[in-house]
């Protein structure tokens, strides 16, 4: 069956959707991102859909459904790379996408997971100092 | 100098998840044919594929027509979306956002609506449903 593949970057998991996506693949993106996170214990995940001339209300469900369980498993979701066609057209349709983290492109988007990581080591380091 | 009309008609058979691709990048070519700009056509395929997979999960999979059609000066394309399925019980309901009786998040129909520039929706329980929408070139 055609998946989609996940690469492991250090911490994160780096998801680049290059093919036309039909709503069996999405799903399976779904399914293997989450259990890519359990195994690897990933503390984000980075989708770019900089190749994607379409983002429908399928699609965007599983780009909320995967920054939602991500999230529950303490992952932070980053979409990168939406282009201006398709971002007009989503807020057209409806779907603003609440509640997922976006960023420009790929660089940007691993700069905001990586800014996220060390937040969350400051906080830790101040309890150590305390 | 008028430039030719093109003349394009067309059906295409929807009966798997698939199909919504060969849908959505014929709708895709035929607008970049006629000289659609990038917004326009993102918009028109957006709605092509909503209606598209409606059709295929509720309708039982169907018909799609596309057309060229001009007004005047104005230039589109039209899309008739035509299954046999159960059909709609409550027209009304099924234009609300949000509204849903299956596995999706309810925006199709109304999202589909506000990405062209027309919209009809025609349905008879038992016998099927025919949504069609138009998208001006510059529209």
């Amino acid at each position: 069956m055609e998946r989609i593949p996940i690469l492991k970057m250090g911490k994160f998991l780096l998801v680049t959707i290059q093919v036309d996506l039909y709503d069996r693949l999405a799903l399976n993106l779904e399914e293997d991102l989450i259990q890519m996170v359990f195994k690897t214990g990933a503390k984000g995940v980075l989708i770019d859909i900089s190749a994607l001339s379409i983002v429908d209300s399928f699609m965007g469900k599983i780009i909320g459904n995967i920054a939602g369980m991500s999230s529950i498993m303490d992952a932070e979701t980053v979409v990168v790379g939406m282009q201006p066609a398709v971002a007009i057209t989503l807020i057209e349709l409806g779907l603003p996408l609440s509640g997922v983290h976006t960023a420009l492109n790929v660089e940007k988007g691993m700069a905001l997971l990586e800014s996220r990581m060390i937040t969350g080591q400051e906080d830790d380091t101040t309890a150590d100092d305390d | 100098m008028t430039p030719p009309l093109m003349m394009i008609k067309e059906n295409m058979a929807i009966q798997q998840e698939r199909d919504l691709i060969f849908c959505r990048n014929r709708v895709k070519e035929v607008a970049g044919k006629i000289g659609m700009g990038l917004v326009n056509q993102t918009k028109l395929i957006t709605a092509t594929s909503e209606l598209a997979r409606n059709m295929l999960i509720y309708g039982g999979g169907g018909i799609m027509r596309l057309e060229i059609i001009t007004r005047g000066k104005l230039e589109g394309i039209q899309l008739t979306f035509e299954d046999k399925g159960p059909g709609i019980a409550d027209v009304d309901k099924a234009m609300q956002d949000g509204f849903t009786t299956g596995r999706t998040l309810g925006m199709g129909l109304p999202g589909a609506k506000r990405l062209v520039n027309e919209f009809s929706i025609q349905s008879t329980p038992g016998k099927g449903t025919t949504v069609k929408i138009l998208k001006w070139k510059n529209g």
